[in-house]
């Protein structure tokens, strides 16, 4: 993992006390709310329903035990004893006061984390692979490269002040499993004939209230003119956006209107110009932080067996782990979704339990998924039957990886000043329908994703089945969505017709699914028959 | 009614106009009628709330009951933490946010 050195940590701890008085004036009250807001938002400080709301970033979603271990801290001592893991791979406090913001990011800083850029105008928490060094199928770790971006973009000035957020997303498998398509910028690492290392480039996408699915801009970009190509980006946006106009000032309304050609012949011409001020890195500026990334020292030699007497451990194994890159070693998901739970939320206890289990099994590394959940990336498969039974002592050991039941959704109402309905109620109903394990064993992968407003932070857009909440007339309505995806296979998905109340959106999820089950060739997930199928015979079973 | 809500500046929790104070319970909200905005713009710049404004209410026995779902949810707590609710102890306390 990447260590701070002494400028990472100055200035982070800087800022901290630059903070500590800006509260400070703010309570004292000399500087109103209107001046202390876009400060207080630059430490990832919202006002939301209940309290004052705490976005703390985790870079690429990779922490250590150590780093887990105060943000349980954070949870029990400054909240009300639980975090809630958000699809951009950070973790948010709801309850959090304005007088105890200060102590909170100072106790942050000693592990090496913060809150900076997650809110506001900014480039925001670059996110990645949560299998990111682990991944059987990547080229190579794509974290380096995320770091990198990561501090050329932190405090940059010309960055400061974009026309709106700007969402970073790296991986290095030809398996999307960080959304790639759905960030406003975003990298697959690839090699060309001559093995050299460069980037499949995507440009312009975006959910919220205009769904947009970044182009591929390049095929192929060598890897160290990567800042200048994202300087270029950056610059052809902040030349044209509409800052006057709130719902046009993502770069996806801009690629939208001048079109992918003319956006790309721009920014081939101003990365031309760009290239030659040689803002890029060394190499050995590269090699300096990617070694921080070198894997850890895997055993040889270990055996590749599992003990699958026990039915039930067997079945989690099948499930919740994944092919690792060294033999004998396995990936483990740890599943957030406890049917009728609340997806993505973790109790400190919890917090404190995986991080025990990561630093004694998993080389004291632990990744967050977009999907809300946790990864252990690292463990020997002999150890299986232990993380197993130390997670379910902890009541983690669900097992509906990527099943119906493994369902995203947004704080929503419950939570969020900015929703038209909650989200997470709905999750646990559709969750308790289909809570039936055989059940969501034989509908196989569902991708069921909820957002409580048009921002679309449950990424409805992606969702196999997609589920927004509106207001309609001051009461919560449901509009169903078909057909998305946020994989390598990335199509926004697409409004079935009138919305449905809470109950009725249950109903309604289970009549796609019904339907799927009836059509289905063998072996089609739902995304697959659905799209085979076409819209009608699921909007007929959804409306009769 | 009309009622004024907001925040405390240093705690962030969500308080009610009493009349003569801000509440942390909305049965302790009171009809503002005219003087809502005045309350409001007196209060801000005392510091003593935070992004207050002014919502309708509907008057019944138990108290003041925001007109909005959102002012309801905001008065009693996530609907899915019935353990973190200002009535923990009142098995009707979810039925009366929806
Ligand atoms: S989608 Fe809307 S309701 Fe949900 S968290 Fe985002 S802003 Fe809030």
């Amino acid at each position: 993992m990447y260590k701070y050195d002494l400028y990472d940590q100055a200035i982070i701890d800087a800022r901290v006390d630059e903070f500590r008085d800006q509260v400070r004036r703010r309570i004292a009250g000399e500087i109103t709310e209107d001046q202390f807001k876009p400060l207080r938002l630059k430490n990832g400080l919202y006002l939301q329903l209940h309290a004052y709301m705490l976005r703390v970033a985790i870079p690429y979603g990779t922490l250590s035990s150590r780093q887990l271990r105060m943000l349980a801290r954070i949870a029990r001592t400054y909240d009300r004893g639980y975090g809630h893991f958000t699809t951009r791979q950070n973790i948010q406090y709801h309850w959090i006061k304005l007088e105890q913001a200060p102590d909170i990011l100072a106790e942050l800083a000693t592990v090496e984390m913060h809150a900076i850029q997650t809110s506001g105008e900014s480039i925001r928490n670059i996110s990645a692979d949560h299998y990111a060094g682990a991944a059987a199928d990547e080229i190579e770790d794509p974290r380096p490269w995320a770091e990198l971006l990561r501090q050329a973009t932190t405090f940059h000035p010309e960055f400061s002040y974009l026309p709106r957020k700007f969402k970073i997303a790296v991986t290095a498998s030809p398996v999307d499993r960080a959304a790639l398509r759905w960030h406003d910028f975003a990298l697959r690492i690839v090699r060309d004939e001559a093995r050299d290392t460069g980037f499949e480039v995507f440009a312009g996408g975006g959910m919220g209230r205009t769904p947009f699915l970044a182009y591929p801009i390049r095929a192929f970009l060598p890897a160290e003119q990567i800042f200048s190509y994202l300087q270029a980006v950056l610059r052809v946006w902040n030349r044209h956006a509409r800052r006057d106009n709130i719902h046009k000032q993502r770069m996806k309304i801009l690629v939208h209107e001048l079109g992918e050609a003319e956006f790309t012949r721009q920014v081939e011409e101003e990365f031309g110009h760009v290239l030659k001020l040689g803002t890029d890195f060394p190499r050995v500026e590269y090699e300096r932080i990617s070694a921080h990334f070198a894997p850890p020292p895997f055993e040889t030699g270990l055996s590749e067996d599992i003990d699958r007497s026990d039915p039930e451990f067997a079945l989690w194994v099948d499930r919740q782990t994944v092919p690792h890159k060294a033999p004998g070693y396995a990936i483990v998901n740890v599943s957030l979704k406890k049917v009728g739970g609340i997806g993505g939320d973790v109790s400190a206890e919890q917090m404190d339990a995986v991080a025990d289990v990561a630093e004694a099994f998993s080389f004291d590394e632990l990744r967050v998924s977009h999907a809300q959940n946790l990864v252990l990336p690292h463990v020997r498969k002999q150890d299986l039957y232990m993380v197993w039974q130390a997670l379910d002592a902890a009541g983690l050991a669900d097992i509906n990886l990527d099943l119906v039941t493994d369902i995203i959704a947004c704080p929503g109402l419950d939570y969020c000043s900015l929703a038209n309905a909650r989200s997470i109620p709905v999750a646990q109903k559709i969750a308790t329908r289909f809570a039936d394990l055989d059940r969501q064993l034989d509908v196989g992968e569902l991708k069921i994703k909820v957002s409580g407003c048009i921002n679309a932070c449950g990424h409805h857009h992606a969702g196999h089945i997609g589920i927004l909440g509106v207001d309609r007339k001051g009461t919560e309505n449901y509009q169903l969505l078909l057909g998305g995806s946020g994989a390598e296979d990335a199509s926004p998905a697409k409004i079935t017709g009138p919305g449905f109340d809470e109950d009725g959106i249950v109903d309604a999820v289970e009549r796609a699914v019904e339907r799927y089950r009836a059509l289905r060739d063998p072996g089609e997930r739902f995304l697959d028959t659905y799209r085979r199928v076409g819209f009608e015979p699921f909007k007929e079973a959804i409306y009769g | 009614m009309k009622i004024l809500t907001g925040n405390d500046l240093p705690s962030g929790a969500v308080i009610w106009w009493a009349g003569d104070g801000w509440s942390r319970h909305v049965e302790d909200a009171v009809d503002v009628g005219e003087a809502g905005e005045a309350t409001l713009t007196r209060e801000e710049g005392a510091r003593r709330v935070n992004s207050a404004y002014m919502i309708e209410a509907v008057a019944t026995p138990e108290g003041p009951r925001p007109a909005h779902i959102k002012d309801r949810i905001r008065a009693l707590g996530p609907t899915v933490r019935p353990d973190l609710t200002l009535k923990p102890a009142d098995p009707d306390a979810g039925s009366w946010v929806i």
